[in-house]
């Protein structure tokens, strides 16, 4: 696999959310403004890329690899929670309203089953940059799907999409022009699932076209042999 | 504690605020292990078990040692190997004394370490500084919550494995569409438990704060009642 398909396999052939299908508790929970989503993704990427970078360290020692062989899994959560450790603390000191708002949720990072999957999957037998490159495309990656959500669910629950602090964007007119009001359901934790749910049915909608055609493309193939 | 607000604890914690409906909490294990009625049962009453003891170390834990040290910034990396450890050690003494649960539950349980139920409700409880006994209610109500829904949605998802779906909808599409009308209908239990009006209860979360401010109707919501039956 070269460089350029390793940074970009995280955006959707390999998207760790839409198509992997892990650390879907955040991204129901945040995604009701873009500015969480972007903060939730900012801390994520510190953390994947950081940790990868640790953990591929690690095992590139051979000695070190075998000692901490029986218990890996261990080693790795204590190095991922120091660094969602740190960025708690970062977060809570410079940007206390996003602290705030995402709650619990950066705590959480700690059992995101993204990182833990990645230092076991792919870190720990990959070389520094290779794990570095990985990093960045998973985090940029699952960013891109939050920021997906929040926008669909902030758009149509509140009319509004807030891109920074109280940098926003009114789009209320496009309501009043049709004569309704922003529907809050998909604000509620209701809309959180229906939007996943029909996010994901899309992207499996288009997946099944390509394949089908695909297909065809096999079979005209034979034809012509 | 008068009995009326045990009750609301216990029911707001596990209705009110599932732990998968509105707090998002344990979603991985929700989608994943929902196929079949025993594997979900199997899962749920895991995690009851594990939310419960490991919210009550890490409580004791947070407030006897991290309060009083001032070391409170510690708590992700001190929760998440308690958490570890105290699952390992079940797993070690379910596996010596009765082998036959371990046979049903035991692969379950290394799953509960990286379960965001469990490392959620125990920061949550000792965040939002519980007393202890609430804080045991809180920790048996959300995995009530969570097994509740488990068993539930493993039935749906078994009937939805038998009918004709839309073949892009099929699989984890549709479950979180079922999921998301589930959670319509629990958002619906608002108002079924009536807080205590004696003393306003300051040990529970700040989000059933929130809840119990809409339990009891507004003057405005009533008169505009009393006008209609008028």
């Amino acid at each position: 696999m070269t460089k350029k398909e390793n940074f970009l396999k995280g955006f959707i052939k390999e998207n760790p959310l839409f198509v992997l299908l892990l650390g879907t508790c955040p991204a129901l929970a945040i995604t009701t403004s873009l500015e969480n989503a972007f903060g939730m993704g900012i801390a994520f990427i510190f953390v994947l890329v950081m940790s990868n970078t640790i953990i591929s360290l690690i095992n590139s020692f051979k000695k070190l690899k075998e000692l901490i062989q029986p218990v890996r899994i261990a080693v790795y959560i204590v190095i991922i929670a120091s660094l969602v450790t740190i960025v708690e603390m970062i977060m809570q000191a410079y940007l206390p309203d996003l602290y705030n708002s995402l709650g619990v949720f950066i705590s959480l990072i700690t059992v995101n089953c993204i990182v833990l999957g990645r230092a076991e999957a792919y870190a720990s037998q990959n070389t520094v940059s290779d794990s570095v490159i990985d990093g960045i495309s998973m985090g940029l990656g699952y960013t891109l799907a939050l920021i997906i959500i929040s926008l669909i669910r902030e758009f149509l629950g509140n009319g509004t999409i807030t891109i920074w602090g109280d940098l926003q964007i009114n789009l209320q007119g496009v309501f009043e022009f049709l004569h309704i009001t922003p529907i809050s359901f998909f604000t509620s934790s209701a809309g959180a699932f229906m939007v996943l749910g029909i996010v994901l049915a899309i992207m499996q909608a288009i997946k099944n076209s390509k394949d089908a055609k695909e297909k065809e493309a096999k079979k005209q193939e034979k034809e012509v042999k | 504690m008068s009995f009326n607000q045990i009750i609301f604890i216990i029911f707001s914690s596990m209705l009110l605020e599932n732990v998968i409906l509105s707090q998002f909490l344990g979603i991985c294990s929700f989608l994943g292990v929902s196929k079949s009625r025993k594997s979900a049962v199997g899962m749920g009453l895991s995690v009851v078990a594990v939310i419960v003891l490991a919210t009550t170390v890490t409580w004791l834990i947070y407030n006897y040692v991290l309060v009083l040290f001032d070391l409170v910034y510690l708590k992700t990396i001190v929760f998440i190997l308690v958490i570890a450890s105290l699952v390992q050690i079940i797993e070690i003494i379910i596996k010596k004394f009765v082998p036959s649960l371990y046979k049903s539950l035991g692969i379950y349980l290394p799953l509960i370490t990286t379960n965001c139920a469990v490392l959620g409700v125990a920061i949550k409880a000792s965040q939002n500084g519980l007393t202890f006994f609430n804080m045991l209610l809180y920790a048996l109500g959300s995995g009530l919550g969570f097994l509740l829904i488990m068993f539930i949605f493993s039935f749906l998802r078994e009937e939805l494995e038998k009918r004709k779906v839309p073949k892009a909808m099929s699989g984890i599409p549709i479950a979180l569409v079922v999921a998301s009308i589930l959670a319509i209908i629990f958002s619906r239990y608002v108002g079924i438990v009536k807080e205590d009006e004696g003393e306003k209860e300051k040990e529970l979360p700040r989000t059933a704060n929130v809840i119990s401010m809409h339990l009891t109707p507004s003057d405005e919501y009533l008169d505009n009642i009393i006008r209609r039956m008028k």
